[in-house]
């Protein structure tokens, strides 16, 4: 994984545009329309999906490599 | 999580916003902050936003500076007062395709004529969302709305071409979907001392693309991508290539002239008045 | 200062200058011009700023932006410019932002007789924007009085945050007279929030005079301004409850003040058993014309309104009490006339002298008006006492 997400769901309207615009289909809506984190492990930390949710609800952090995390 | 510097820019309590799901203002609004951002001459105590009304114009309520929701039509004159009132303040004009080219277009080409110091954003989601779909002068031909039912026979503005014939001293367009692209233009016209004009294209999926048949937002946002062509490619590309839904995005325009407030400063040194 | 030969218009411009209007934002129309081009000269040589826009749609909204921005705020027009001003003037009331509107009648409807004076916008000024707003109306009838009703419209628009309309017309706006003007008025302050935004602030709580101290914007205040119903924060609620109570105070703000901004100006009332009501430049011939009635034996009162909305029902209810009959005379069809019927309840008969043929009144229509006024009244005294006159004997 080499990324961190954190959803505000309160802001969430469910349009899609994230899991559309994902090139690896790691999110995906759940039964109330809501999105959520499917694979977490296909994640390139591309940023596509915060770029462009209209409503400020999913954040994307990238992971810094173990190493680096170290020093 | 990595605080969202921008966030500081919405007032968290007004949010979620009442657009609609997939609706592009909420791009288009984050672009506006993100450009504020990068401009250390605009705090949220010496910036005004002003909008109009309709769907774009709500955007000033989430904003976390002064804020004004004027009238229909009426941002730009009520901006122009502002600015020469207090020219230290920075000013930027939220408005959409209703609003600024139908009810305001008068205020628009004036203000644009006078190159008083506004950058002035228009969401252009090419209908009438808040009043339920109704044509716009910048609904494109043939496309439906609940008052063009077989089709916009009215034929379009082109905003920016529009912007730039008045005198507007900065002109681009950008889209939802071109995010990165959409803040630096408005950076830009952040940056540009005298009337700037963004046209920002956004997706209407509920009043617009519906009717349509444009499908889902992620699909009006894709065609963004498909049919925007950069400035620079679009000029060099042969007549019979900008065909169909193909239109250009970029700079259009930049101009050095003095700006309203500028040149009155000169009427009120000639008048005696300039120190008082 | 000494004495100096103006007009109405260019004493306005002066009297605004003087509350402190730093900022006009207008439009050409006969015959209110030279209010504009009386700012655009005066208002750079104090720092001020003068706009004309390009219509007087904009020109409203420019000072409505600019007022909340600071700056004390000025417009004129005439018939059709205030049609197109009305739009921004219900916003004004709406978001609660002072502004003093002139208005030099002409004759109208539409470009009607434009060079010509008239008093047909009465009603306009009272209800000619949308909505259920209030309104504060005043007229002077003279060079000097439209300085200092110019003052007064400024400070009245600063304390109780509205649109006030300066409601005169072609005769008084164009008037020369020889007037000395005050070096110096008084002059209300702009309002300003008592508490800090830490502390809480919320630009649309009401004062004690249910008057909110809005903040101008860049003061770092973070308001927000809409002309949708809004609570005090000042943001839209779709509550049935804020929208009664918004518009409540709307009005209250004003009406709890009537009695201080009514102004009528009343003479030879004492003994009047008759009395003509005017205002504006109508009231200066009317004042002629009732000087000579009462050279004549006729025992006759001169009634000026100076504040023409809120209307001044309690000072005519009372004044109409000891009269037998009242005379309305406004150059128009009969607008003001329903408003002093309607204070009178009646208690005195109450005639129309209406004149609307681009030519102002002249005393003998008045004293005509008078004399018919006194006969009527006194053929209904004799027939209710009994005493047959050559009229009433045919009939009976």
């Amino acid at each position: 994984m080499k990324s961190e997400f954190t959803l505000k769901l309160e802001r969430c309207k469910g349009c899609g545009i994230c899991v559309s615009f994902c090139p690896k289909k790691v999110l995906a809506l759940d039964t109330l329309g809501k999105v959520y984190v499917a694979h977490p492990e296909n994640c390139i930390a591309c940023g596509q999906c915060e770029l462009r949710c209209p409503d400020y609800a999913i954040f994307m952090d990238k992971l810094k490599p173990a190493k680096e995390a170290t020093k | 999580m990595v605080e969202r510097t921008y966030e500081k820019f919405f007032r968290q309590n007004r949010l979620p916003h009442l657009w609609c799901p997939g609706c592009g203002n909420g791009i288009a609004m984050k672009a506006i902050v993100q450009a504020i951002e990068k401009n250390p001459n605009f705090t949220q105590d010496n910036t005004i936003i002003v909008s109009g009304i309709g769907c774009s114009s709500r955007a000033s309520g989430y904003m976390d500076f002064d804020t004004l929701h004027t009238a229909h039509g009426r941002a730009i004159p009520f901006a122009t007062g502002i600015k020469l009132a207090r020219p230290e303040l920075n000013v930027i004009v939220i408005t959409g395709d209703g609003d600024c080219t139908a009810i305001g277009g008068n205020h628009f080409i004036h203000g644009c004529r006078r190159n008083v110091d506004l950058t002035v954003v228009l969401f252009n989601n090419n209908i009438y969302g808040m009043t339920g779909g109704q044509a716009s002068p910048m609904t494109p031909l043939g496309k439906k709305a609940t008052t063009a039912p077989y089709g916009s026979v009215d034929r379009p503005f082109d905003a920016c071409k529009l912007a730039e014939a008045a005198g507007a001293t900065y002109v681009a367009r950008s889209t939802a979907f071109h995010v990165q692209h959409l803040v630096k233009m408005i950076e830009d016209g952040l940056n540009n001392r005298g009337f700037s004009f963004i046209e920002a294209l956004v997706q209407c999926p509920t009043a617009y693309g519906r009717r349509n048949k444009l499908g889902d937002p992620a699909k009006m946002m894709a065609w963004m991508r498909d049919n925007a062509v950069m400035k620079n490619v679009w000029d060099k590309q042969p007549d019979d290539k900008k065909i169909g839904d193909k239109f250009p995005i970029g700079l259009f325009y930049k101009a050095e002239a003095e700006t309203y407030d500028a040149a009155y400063q000169h009427v009120k040194e000639l008048a005696g008045g300039a120190a008082k | 200062m000494s004495a100096r030969l103006m007009q109405g218009n260019e004493a306005i411009a002066e009297g605004a200058l003087k509350a402190g209007v730093r900022f006009f934002g207008g439009y050409p129309i006969t015959p209110s011009t030279e209010i504009a081009e009386g700012m655009a000269k005066l208002l750079p040589q104090v720092g001020g700023t003068f706009v004309q826009m390009e219509d007087e749609i904009a020109s409203m909204g420019v000072v409505l932006g600019a007022s909340l921005a600071g700056k004390k705020v000025l417009t004129a027009s005439s018939g059709p410019g205030i049609s197109l001003k009305q739009e921004l003037i219900g916003y004004a009331a709406a978001a609660e932002i002072p502004v003093v509107i002139v208005n030099v009648q002409r004759v109208g409807p539409s470009t009607g007789q434009p060079t010509a004076p008239s008093q047909g916008d009465v009603m306009q000024a009272r209800w000619g924007t949308h909505g259920d707003h209030s309104i504060i109306v005043l007229s002077p009838w003279s060079v000097r009085e439209a300085f200092d009703i110019a003052v007064k419209a400024v400070n009245y628009a600063e304390r109780f945050r509205t649109p006030v309309i300066l409601l005169t017309d072609e005769i008084v706006g164009h008037l020369r007279e020889n007037v000395e003007l005050p070096a110096e008025v008084e002059v209300y302050p702009r309002r300003k929030p008592k508490i800090s935004r830490a502390e809480g602030y919320e630009p649309y709580t009401p004062d004690e005079d249910l008057v909110p101290n809005v903040a101008n914007f860049g003061e770092g205040y973070h308001i927000h301004v809409t002309g949708l119903i809004h609570d005090e924060t000042g943001f839209p609620v779709g509550s049935p409850k804020i929208t009664r109570e918004a518009i409540k105070r709307m009005h209250e703000k004003i009406s709890r003040a009537e009695d201080e901004i009514v102004e009528v100006h009343t003479e030879f009332m004492d003994d009047a058993k008759f009395a003509v009501v005017s205002f504006g430049g109508t009231a200066r011939t009317v004042y002629e014309s009732v000087l000579d009635a009462r050279k004549r034996g006729i025992k006759i009162g001169f009634i000026r309104l100076v504040t023409i909305f809120p209307f001044a029902d309690k000072i005519i209810r009372e004044l109409s009490k000891n009269l037998r009959g009242l005379i309305v005379a406004e150059l128009n069809y009969g607008q003001l006339v329903n408003e002093v019927e309607r204070a009178v309840r009646g208690q005195c008969p109450v005639k129309l002298c209406a004149k609307y043929d681009m030519t102002i009144f002249e005393p003998e229509e008045i004293s005509a008006a008078i004399d018919e006024l006194v006969a009527e009244v006194s053929s209904i005294r004799n027939e209710e006492l009994g005493i047959r006159n050559d009229d009433s004997a045919e009939v009976k």
